[in-house]
């Protein structure tokens, strides 16, 4: 259930391209043809199913505070939070090139239709953007953090799909010149996006509100404690 | 300006509107579109991407020579990481409000497409002088446009500017609220950033017809 969910709110209600306008870039300039939106939308589902978790990993056993206790108790206490803007692109970096030698070496056809997207992605926002939001968003496991790859991967493989055909129609249409290209596919996203925000009420059916109160309630908890506490330690001072 | 020859000023002032790296150059517009919805954190990003695209691009150039073709995109990406880490640790020390509002976008300057295309095109082949202010003159152009569209989206979302209600009080209804006017909370979400942005674009080409595109 926990799986089922957060597949369909990261492929609708946080897709990458329309909820957080991440991938922007390859997203303009590779949408003129539905054939070319096809091979990149692939090779980020790609890229996304294995950086994530890998990220997540990283993440986990290395970055977090704490993280390294596996070391040793005398390593528990470090922070090393602040690299991991680098580790993540680091590591992006590294992949995507690692899978372009295997996918060259062990399926030529497949590469063919990759492999000239695959450098692209290493500077596409949507790959680091992922790791960011697995990050922040406290991605509680290894499985999840799969899950989430896999579904923003597609939520931005099906933008790019939408914007592609959608580009390929309206070359017949008569649209004023000074908006012709650029100007109307930022419009048509900006509708399409409009159109999405539509599933935001698919999933939350009325339990955000709860988990807000318990939130706060948990909040208050934590004030009394430390309140308590400090009163205790100035009773013993 | 005697630092400033014509040709070293024709960098800084073309990206700025007729080469503007959003408008025209297509680059940039991941992480420009979601924080513009309000005045002070689109000014606050303009000003990042500004000094981690000045300072990389300075540091690519000294390293131009050294550094092998090959590797060149990795090595790249982490001089801006690098320097997005600053950023980061900057703004997290002196304003941690706005840097959780900012959340990951600090974080994604890395992977600014503005970035990743100066460092290629302009800094890879240029000495330290030049790409410093081919950084400045990019930065400032996607500075340009994040501030439009943010000074749009607040005015009219929230009716304040820089978190100051310029337009009247909407509760006690002072101001232009008095005549019945009222925000328009839409102006506020993300698709509306790519409208204004698209409404900019069709501004700028309609004035200079020679950026319109063939279809």
């Amino acid at each position: 259930m926990e799986h089922l969910e957060l597949f369909f709110k990261s492929i609708f209600i946080d897709n990458m391209v329309f909820a957080t306008f991440l991938g922007m870039c390859s997203y303009l300039a590779v949408s003129k043809k539905v054939s070319t939106a096809v091979g990149l939308g692939a090779a980020v589902i790609f890229v996304m199913a294995i950086t994530v978790p890998l990220n997540w990993l990283l993440d986990h056993y290395i970055l977090q505070e704490g993280a390294l206790a596996w070391l040793g108790p005398e390593y528990a206490e470090y922070d090393l939070s602040f690299l991991s803007f680098i580790m993540f692109i680091a590591t992006i970096a590294t992949m995507v090139q690692l899978v372009e030698i295997i996918v060259e070496k062990f399926s030529p056809s497949l590469y063919n239709s990759l492999g000239i997207f695959l450098p692209l992605i290493a500077v596409n926002c949507a790959i680091l953007g992922g790791s960011l939001f697995m990050q922040s968003r406290e991605i509680p496991n290894l499985g999840l953090a799969f899950n989430y790859g896999v579904s923003s991967g597609i939520g931005w493989f099906l933008a790019i799909l939408a914007i592609a055909a959608i580009r390929e129609k309206i070359r017949y249409s008569n649209i004023p010149p000074a908006l012709r290209g650029l100007g109307i596919t930022f419009i048509i996203t900006g509708l399409m996006a409009i159109g999405f925000m539509s599933f935001g009420g698919m999933l939350t059916g009325g339990t955000e509100k709860k988990a807000k109160k318990v939130e706060t309630v948990k909040v208050v908890k934590n004030i009394k404690a430390n309140n308590l506490a400090n009163n205790t330690t100035e009773i013993k001072k | 300006m005697g630092l400033l020859t014509k040709k070293d000023l024709k960098l800084v002032k073309d990206p700025l509107f007729d080469n503007n790296p959003i408008t025209v150059q297509v680059l940039g517009i991941c992480s420009a579109l979601a924080i513009t919805a309000q005045l002070k954190a689109a000014i606050v990003m303009a000003i990042s991407v500004m000094f981690v695209l000045a300072a990389g691009n300075v540091v690519i150039s000294l390293m131009r020579n050294i550094i092998p073709p090959k590797i060149r995109i990795i090595a790249q990406l982490v001089i801006a990481a690098a320097l997005v880490i600053i950023v980061d640790q900057v703004l997290k020390a002196y304003s941690y409000e706005l840097s959780k509002q900012l959340s990951v976008f600090v974080g994604l300057i890395i992977t600014n497409c503005i970035i990743m295309g100066r460092f290629e095109a302009f800094a890879l082949a240029n000495t330290p002088w030049k790409s410093f202010l081919d950084g400045i003159g990019n930065a400032g152009g996607y500075g340009i446009i994040l501030v439009i569209v943010a000074f749009f989206r607040e005015l009219l979302g929230s009716g304040s500017l820089f978190g100051i209600k310029v337009l009247g009080d909407s509760v006690k209804k002072t101001g232009l609220y008095a005549f019945g006017y009222e925000n328009n909370g839409f102006m506020l979400l993300a698709p509306m950033a790519l409208i204004t942005l698209g409404i900019i674009i069709w501004v700028q080409r309609s004035r200079n017809s020679s950026l319109i595109e063939e279809n």
